[in-house]
């Protein structure tokens, strides 16, 4: 192929993406939508983001921003859309405008952490309370999951903490990114991310068998034992290392 | 732009016909594929298709250490920058902070090397992590698919490293890439003695994938976040132990000593309130992360808002040698379709659980697990040239992922089990991927190349240390699944030791100056440099351009 033809393609490539690598060019939008920053009102593209729409209105972030892609928890929106008195709360990276949104993104969840060492600590049911006696404030209303953008069963796993079920706090709080929607909408004032943060960890090292395999092979590793397989592969010269990579493939593994 | 569809299931109606076709060949597709490529195949195919190897879109360094090298132009660019700030402005002699150790970057690497360098005799008091966003917002916290770690009795570390020496062309530095896969499965247990949950099988061993260019199973996942659960329980070890941090303070320069050159803390920048703090330090941790967010030639990308090559700019100025600045990991399956997702990553898991790729006529045409590279090249191949990709709505083409195959292959609720994180983002937009194939195509992933170290995390600047993917040389030209988090883990692991060894030998005489930045602005003098950008950008520019046009900068 010419060489001209992959600068073409990489052209292409470059052209089709411009909308998420160089911002949105109005020109190129058929659909609008309007939206209500912090009482504003904006025309934004009807399929952004809330975070795109809010950098399409001239927004540049430096909170409420993060991974841009639902797994670290910093865009915390909460909104009304007209005409209902609902309040929704979501993750502005993962969430498509709609027409008549009112919104505010959260830039901090205000909580205190427990300090605690997990190894010292025995695996009684009691320590929930110990550290997070709030806890028992809890009066099962429901808002915590009502408010969570990950769609967990967070008064669920708060009832677990109370019960001192670990394994049930950590199987219902495994997806929690830790946003603080919960906790700021929560009228008991319980912090429930720091609790399931504790519990799952109790589990985790208290709960659980040590893992066979890992614990064998590091002591196999202290005594040595590739040594020798290793000094063979760093003496090889390019041909022969690359005649053993080929010959491992071969044994490969898949499903 | 889009033209208004009728979605049926988050699809628009044509693309459902393709879906259709890719519905009729499922069932005789399960335990067959195609063969794997010979690595004489992998080469041609990169030299046709790969982003890195098509001409244009990169040049020469024309300055500091690596002049010379090849670098992609966005790249070049940062690297041949001027510093923010003008050294006469700056007050060196009241530091804000007096600390042992320094660490720039809050990810995996940074945290671990904090609870390292505790671990070997640095109290927590004399450690300070800073942070350009918050603590643990990184790349770390979005690494999906596993962990690399040879601890089966069939795997040895020595496997793990012809793997991955393979995947990188040959080309990674062997005593690193050595230590990489030689202290996994340490880390892999450091990570569950402090709580990290990886998924288990009913006797209690770990559940354990293959990856893209692995040849035994060695992947362990956290379901599908798995650098989400990793970082936020060392977070929680991190400050139960009450190590001190800083948020939103990123590093524009670093400062050197300068009777010897040696780096000796850094200048931070307060994001809230715009002005600077002097950090002295006996001894810096880099651990900035790579630089997704330059859209190296027009891509999307996976990673995060910060990752802006910051630390790599600083530390370039300041005379760290880097290497491999010409490869750019792109990851064959970032989401095509819909709009709102564009880039973001799909988990190889995805492949290593089952899920094929299918061009448009529900055709297999690729080995699912090639590495990265060879890939996401395959995957451009079929659009490009064969012409056989999905047009989607915002002009872009892509490849199906048939994800119902999972199910198929692994058992029924094998996809909800494993992949909550995946379902979620496409439920989120009305495509349910247990029923529906995914449409991908390839995305800026990973930074390669970087800061060179041994496999200490030594730099060639005394006082300079660097861990995780602001680093190169472990992964050569090209990084294979499960070798990311690891490193961070790894070399975050190895550098906290050998900093609080170097603190330990430190005499406190060290003197803080800009010298180096006065040194480059002459270097960029001479090289002739016209019109530099100013950096580290810190963030990428993402403002519409009606509004950008109109903007009047007052305070």
């Amino acid at each position: 192929m010419a060489k001209q033809e992959h600068q073409n393609i990489m052209d292409k490539i470059a052209s089709a993406n411009k909308s998420v690598t160089t911002g949105v060019d109005e020109k190129d939008i058929e659909h609008w939508v309007t939206i209500y920053i912090m009482g504003d009102e904006y025309k934004v593209p009807a399929d952004l983001t809330i975070m795109q729409a809010m950098e399409f209105a001239g927004f540049k972030f430096t909170r409420s921003c993060g991974c841009r892609a639902g797994f670290c928890g910093a865009c915390s929106t909460v909104y009304r859309l007209k005409n209902d008195y609902k309040l929704q709360t979501d993750m502005a990276c993962q969430t498509r405008v709609q027409d008549g949104m009112f919104l505010v993104q959260i830039p901090f969840a205000p909580a205190d952490k427990a300090a605690y060492l997990i190894n010292e600590e025995t695996y009684q049911p009691n320590i929930f309370i110990k550290y997070y006696p709030e806890i028992a404030r809890c009066v099962s209303c429901n808002t915590c999951t009502k408010a969570c953008p990950q769609d967990l069963q967070v008064m669920d796993y708060i009832q677990a903490a109370l019960r001192g079920d670990f394994a049930r706090v950590a199987e219902l709080s495994f997806d929690c990114i830790q946003c603080g929607l919960c906790a700021i909408r929560c009228p008991a004032e319980i912090v429930h991310y720091h609790v399931a943060q504790l519990g799952r960890r109790m589990y985790s090292v208290h709960g659980l068998k040590k893992e066979e395999n890992v614990e064998n092979r590091v002591k196999e590793i202290e005594k040595g034992k590739f040594n020798q397989d290793f000094k063979k592969f760093l003496d090889m010269d390019e041909q022969e290392i690359k005649q053993a990579y080929r010959d491992q493939q071969k044994s490969k593994e898949v499903y | 732009m889009a033209k208004k569809y009728t979605l049926i299931n988050g699809y628009p109606e044509y693309m459902r016909e393709s879906i259709k076709l890719v519905e009729k060949t499922r069932n005789k597709r399960v335990g067959k594929l195609p063969k794997p490529m010979t690595l004489e195949e992998r080469d041609e195919l990169l030299n046709l298709c790969h982003p890195d190897y098509a001409p244009g879109g990169k040049r020469k360094i024309s300055v500091g250490v690596n002049q010379g090298d090849i670098a992609p132009n966005e790249v070049a660019d940062l690297l041949e920058s001027k510093p923010l700030v003008d050294s006469k402005d700056i007050d060196l002699t009241k530091p804000d902070f007096e600390t042992d150790l320094l660490i720039i970057g809050g990810g995996l690497a940074g945290t671990s090397a904090a609870l390292l360098a505790n671990d070997n005799g640095i109290p927590a008091e004399k450690i300070l992590l800073v942070n350009k966003l918050r603590h643990g917002d990184s790349n770390s916290i979005m690494a999906q698919g596993g962990t690399q770690a040879a601890d089966r009795p069939n795997d040895s570390p020595a496997i793990h490293f012809i793997d991955a020496l393979g995947g990188g062309h040959f080309t990674n530095k062997p005593e690193v890439l050595k230590a990489l896969v030689e202290e996994a499965p340490l880390s892999i247990k450091w990570l569950c003695d402090l709580g990290v949950l990886f998924d288990r099988e009913p006797d209690g061993s770990f559940t354990e994938l293959s990856g893209g260019g692995t040849s035994r199973k060695r992947m362990h996942a956290c379901r599908d976040y798995t650098g989400m659960e990793e970082l936020r329980v060392i977070r929680d070890e991190f400050r139960s132990r009450n190590i001190p941090f800083l948020e939103f303070y990123p590093a524009i320069e670093l400062l050197t000593d300068p009777e010897n050159g040696k780096v000796t803390g850094a200048l931070l920048w307060g994001l809230e309130t715009k002005e600077y703090m002097v950090v002295k330090a006996k001894a810096t941790i880099m651990a900035t992360g790579g630089f997704g967010r330059l859209h190296i030639r027009g891509f999307p990308t996976t990673n995060h808002y910060g990752a802006t090559y910051d630390g790599a700019v600083i530390a370039y100025r300041a005379g760290a040698k880097l290497r491999d600045t010409d490869t750019v990991q792109y990851h064959p399956t970032g989401a095509a379709y819909p709009q709102q997702i564009i880039g973001l990553l799909l988990t190889e898991k995805l492949r290593t659980s089952g899920a094929q790729p299918l061009n448009k006529k529900g055709e297999s045409f690729v080995y699912p697990l090639e590495p990265r590279d060879v890939e996401a090249s395959a995957f451009i191949r079929e659009c490009y040239i064969n012409d056989n990709g999905v047009s989607t709505p915002s002009g872009m083409k892509g490849i199906w992922l048939d994800t119902p195959m999972i199910d198929l292959v692994k058992g029924k609720g094998a996809t909800a089990k494993s992949f909550p994180g995946m379902i979620r983002m496409f439920n989120r937009f009305g495509i349910d991927m247990t029923k529906d194939p995914v449409l991908v195509f390839p995305t800026l992933h990973y930074q390669n190349g970087g800061i060179e170290t041994d496999p200490g995390g030594k730099t060639n600047i005394p006082g300079l240390f660097v861990a995780g993917e602001v680093s190169g040389g472990v992964h050569g030209k090209n990084r294979l699944m499960g070798n990311s988090t690891l490193d961070c883990i790894v070399f975050g692991r190895i550098s906290g030791v050998e900093a609080a060894q170097y603190i330990k030998s430190c005499k406190g005489k060290d003197k803080l100056s800009l010298n180096h930045i006065d040194n480059w602005n002459q270097q960029l003098i001479n090289a002739k440099i016209k019109s530099p950008l100013k950096a580290p950008i810190l963030f990428p520019e993402y403002r519409g351009k009606a509004v950008l046009a109109r903007m009047i900068d007052i305070f």
